[in-house]
């Protein structure tokens, strides 16, 4: 496709390169240059098995990002329900056993040869993108009325569904909070929301005698009291708790946390990650890391407030609070704030999913960016 | 509304809900940031201190090995105490200089020290892995006077395999040994730096019985990996106690009966099949491989000319010569082509085409029937009933009798023997069987082999009233009753009653009667009389010159091209109850060699068996109260 846009408009290529926001790019590579850090920690000082294979991973993840920056932003309004209706099928793919393997006790990988691939991360992205463009269409009375948010509600459950059958809680909730904010930017009227939240809390009784499987029922459980279970399920959070809180202000020092080296975290260099971080920099890398992320923040709303479409700002805004739940839950979660799950880092855990679709989701935000004044109507036509 | 003013509301609209929606990400991310705050100011130091005293470890526990024990309780492999030197990987920083300080405190050797660097790599970072083993007070003490400065080291105590009847045992019970990487399954058991697991003998064939299952111990560990107290314990499930047939006291008697001579006694029950000894001499002392053998003690093992690593009372292959005119007599008897009175002269050989086959007395035996021509052990008389049967008859009652195929004893490294047939020799020879070598097999020579184990089970089968009774080591596993692989009941051969009653008249013969091979040989307290039959098997070829000059007596050959001397036998001749089969290697004859240890053996038997051990006097109580 790049190639189709060069012939069109060779001249523009130039152009646009001056006009990506480094500032963006800056920002994902210093998240990216810890998270190599703490893996080569991870590894008691080595590059293998982790830093190595992840740099890599950055080094392609780069590529990409740009790419999807060059793209013309009508051109992802274009291709939006293309996107998303590929990464369904790839879902539903994993769902019935294809090339999909067992992982963490769920099936949630797609082989694809040079990469493992985990469909419901890049739905993530690829929702954003379709929903924006559900909403770019809609007038003000359209947002009123209930029979237009059918097809939103289908967009969303179809994943979700997928997602929890798979099943995997904490994406299936990752999914359905995406989304939820991308209703509230777009302009949905209050009391649905609040209306949804009160159907959910009934459900929830009913959920968790049906539907919720034993262990995640233990790990909520642990979560309102992680001693009931001081050698099991709240072992992790106990132990990630003592590593953190032994950091202190300045952290144990690169290479010195002793409580990791002892394996007494689990998945260190996925789930654990910011554990580790805390460990060794305490507090002052703890904050950082977290000042890394709200900056990027900032820059994407600021990105959202600049783009003169809808769909360039939902995408934006989109963009950011996905990441931004990621963030959120996982340091949450190392922290003992909500229950524990397996949920990465955005581009600071190991692991390839996580990394190359957390750098498209980047390279939409700075299309955005690039293309701020394209406008066009609500088909997409100029 | 114009389209202007709702596009102006639109906008307005995302303006405020965005700006919310940022609001509460900065907010979220500052719960976020209060929370590390929380932990790592304000309760840091108490996790400073939960990080330096409270880790906890799981641990395996190791299960005591069970028991190997004779027919009577008597102890023949057990465990003793071994203190031994580990480190955990994980928990040194410098395992060379970890290895530099521990090798000032005791001895140790650049060999030890490159098999922990291999066991390092090959095992888990959380797994021990034992440095040395088998210290004496004075190295544990050293060791831990200064185990504060070695992170990571421990002193362990474990078990390690005795075996205290040493080698008149060894076969049978194998050895203990260092778990081989092929051996590993996964389990974390074998992971474990000093398991053992059966090697050989009893201890492998048994080993999952043995082994038992392993317990874990939770316990906290504090920044060095030392124990600071245990949180919960799963006891290990120990290993099973195994039983054995063999009766240690008659298992010592054989082999100091063999004393230096490299040969092999089987005792069987020829009813129930117990083993009641099995001895191969020479053997070697099962200790020296559980403490780990030296370089120097294997290649003595392995370049013994006498073998003693190979049990050769099931590995050892041996033409059974005389001993194989019981099968010969039986398959012409029981095919009907010869009756147990019928003569059949011998004239010093047999002629066949333009070939002489002599007996072993060059003048002859005249006209002899069965009883005599077991008696004086005849070759004619057998030449000629071999012809008369066949071989397929003849190779058909040998496997009846147990020969040729395993007898399935449960013990590793049995071999089948041979008992060739017409098909045999096309296949792996290409030629077709000629009639000369069915006489030849006939006295147990030529292609014919059979280990002791087979002689004695053909014994026991001919003097049991035909029944096909399968040996076995064991009498129970756990408590519970085993008889190895084939337990009872035995079914019957199907045999003629005539058939077998005269070939245990014709081998009471070769003990009873002045003429008989093994009279000299014979018991001659009362009740204990045993029968049986002896053999000698040639090792090399008699050639026609040297015969002509006269065959080289066996003592002027070197040792190994002297004659194998055999000898089966069973006891009392009344009530056969004991089976013995007895194998000297280049021993010379077997009536001058065999003979006489059967003799002792079946005596001492039957004095250690208990329902007799109080002497005449018990017979006279009958179950009718007498």
């Amino acid at each position: 496709m790049t190639v189709l846009i060069a012939d069109r408009e060779p001249p523009n290529i130039l152009r646009k390169l001056l006009q990506v926001p480094w500032l963006v790019v800056l920002l994902v590579a210093a998240l990216a240059g810890v998270g190599l850090a703490m893996q080569y920690s991870a590894a008691g000082g080595a590059w293998d098995p982790w830093a190595s294979r992840q740099a890599v991973r950055f080094g392609a993840g780069l590529g990409l990002m740009l790419v999807v920056a060059m793209i013309d932003i009508r051109l992802w309004f274009r291709w939006a329900y293309l996107c998303y209706g590929a990464a369904l099928v790839m879902l539903v793919a994993v769902e019935v056993g294809l090339g999909g393997r067992i992982g963490m006790g769920a099936q949630r990988w797609l082989d694809l040869g040079f990469i493992q691939l985990q469909p419901s991360e890049l739905m993530k992205f690829t929702l954003v993108l379709v929903l924006a463009r559900y909403w770019h269409g809609r007038t003000m009375e359209d947002m009123g009325r209930i029979i237009w948010l059918m097809v939103p509600l289908l967009l969303v459950a179809m994943p979700t569904a997928l997602v929890m059958k798979q099943p995997d809680l904490g994406m299936a909730l990752m999914l359905t909070g995406g989304a939820i904010g991308l209703a509230w930017i777009a302009g949905v009227r209050w009391w649905k929301f609040a209306l949804a939240f009160a159907a959910i809390a009934a459900a929830v009784p009913t959920a968790w005698e049906y539907y919720l499987r034993d262990y995640q029922r233990q790990r909520v459980l642990t979560f309102l009291d992680p001693t009931r279970d001081p050698l099991g399920a709240g072992y992790h959070i106990i132990q990630s708790k003592i590593a953190l809180g032994s950091g202190g202000v300045f952290g144990k020092g690169f290479l010195q946390g002793t409580q990791h080296a002892l394996n007494f975290l689990p998945e260190k260099q996925t789930d654990f990650i910011f554990t580790m971080l805390a460990e060794e920099f305490g507090l002052v890398g703890g904050m950082g890391l977290l000042g890394v992320y709200l900056t990027l923040f900032l820059y994407g709303y600021l990105i959202a407030f600049r783009s003169q479409t809808q769909f360039g700002r939902l995408v934006a805004i989109g963009v950011v609070w996905t990441i931004f739940l990621a963030v959120f839950v996982n340091i949450a979660m190392v922290m003992g704030l909500i229950p524990a799950k397996g949920a990465a880092l955005p581009m600071v855990s190991y692991g390839g999913s996580s990394m190359l679709v957390t750098m498209f989701g980047a390279g939409l935000l700075m299309s955005v960016w690039i293309h701020r004044d394209n406008r066009f109507g609500p088909r997409g036509e100029l | 509304m114009s389209k202007r003013q709702r596009e102006q509301e639109k906008d307005r609209l995302f303006t405020r809900r965005a700006l919310l929606l940022g609001a509460a990400q900065i907010g979220l991310i500052g719960t976020l940031a209060g929370r590390l705050y929380f932990l790592q100011v304000m309760e840091g130091e108490r996790y400073t201190m939960l990080a330096d005293d409270n880790r906890i470890s799981l641990r395996l526990l190791p299960p005591p090995r069970g028991r190997i024990l004779d027919r009577n309780g008597e102890p023949l492999a057990v465990n003793r105490l071994n203190y031994r030197v580990t480190l955990v990987a994980e928990q040194v920083r410098n395992v060379e200089a970890t290895l530099d300080a521990i090798g000032k405190l005791i001895e140790l050797t650049e060999l030890d020290r490159r098999r922990v660097m291999r066991d390092l790599r090959r095992r888990r970072g959380f797994v021990p892995v034992t440095v040395r083993e088998d210290l004496t007070w004075e190295d544990v003490a050293r060791i831990e006077v200064n185990i504060p400065d070695l992170p990571g080291v421990a002193i362990e105590v474990g078990a390690l395999r005795h075996y205290p009847h040493t080698e008149s045992v060894g076969h049978i019970l194998g050895y203990v040994g260092p778990v081989a990487e092929a051996d590993l399954t996964g389990e974390p058991l074998l992971e474990l730096p000093d398991f053992r697991i059966g090697k050989n003998g009893i201890e492998r064939i048994y080993d999952r019985e043995l082994r038992g299952a392993a317990g874990t111990v939770q316990v906290e560990v504090n920044a060095l990996g030392r124990v600071v107290r245990e949180l919960a314990r799963d006891e290990p499930t120990a290993g099973q106690d195994v039983v054995l047939t063999i009766d240690i006291g008659l298992q010592s008697f054989c082999r100091g009966r063999l004393g230096d001579e490299s040969g092999s006694i089987v005792v069987l029950d020829v009813h129930t099949g117990d083993v009641l000894s099995l001895v191969s001499a020479p053997a070697y002392d099962p200790n020296l491989f559980s403490a780990g053998l030296s370089a120097r003690d294997w290649e003595e093992l392995l370049a013994n000319p006498k073998g003693p690593l190979t049990n050769k009372a099931i590995a050892g292959m041996y033409a059974p010569g005389s001993t194989f005119k019981m099968v010969t007599a039986l398959a012409a008897l029981e095919a009907g082509v010869v009756r147990p009175s019928d003569r059949i002269s011998c004239p010093g050989y047999l002629e066949l085409g333009d070939h002489r086959f002599h007996c072993w007395k060059k003048e002859g035996h005249g006209g002899v029937n069965l009883q005599e021509a077991m008696m004086v052990s005849c070759d004619v008389y057998f030449y000629e009933v071999a012809r008369r049967t066949g071989m397929d008859r003849l190779a058909a009652m040998a496997r009846r009798l147990g020969f040729g195929d395993l007898i399935n004893i449960d013990l590793p490294g049995e071999r089948r023997g041979l008992m060739p047939t017409r098909e045999w020799k096309q296949r792996t020879r290409g030629q077709p069987w000629v009639q000369g070598e069915t006489l030849i097999a006939g006295i147990g020579q030529g292609y014919v082999l059979s280990t002791p184990l087979q002689l004695a089970v053909m014994t026991a089968r001919l003097v049991n009233g035909g029944v096909a009774v399968i040996p076995h080591m064991t009498r129970s596993i756990g408590g519970k009753p085993n008889a190895g692989r084939n337990p009872p009941p035995y079914p019957s051969m199907g045999l003629q009653r005539s058939g077998l009653e005269a070939m245990i008249r014709a081998m009471n013969a070769v003990t009873l009667e002045e003429r008989g091979t093994a009279y000299r040989a014979r018991i001659t307290e009362r009740g204990f009389e045993m029968g049986g039959k002896t053999g000698t098997a040639q090792v090399r070829r008699i050639t026609m010159q040297e015969r002509e000059r006269g065959v080289r007596r066996n003592e002027d050959l070197p040792w190994r091209f002297r004659d194998h001397a055999l000898f089966v036998g069973y006891a009392p001749v009344h009530a056969p109850r004991y089976a013995c089969a007895c194998v000297v290697e280049h021993g010379g004859g077997g009536s001058a060699v065999a003979a006489p240890i059967v003799r002792d053996v079946l005596t001492e038997t039957q004095r250690r068996d208990p329902s007799r051990r109080t002497g005449p006097v018990a017979s006279l109580v009958t179950p009718n109260g007498g």
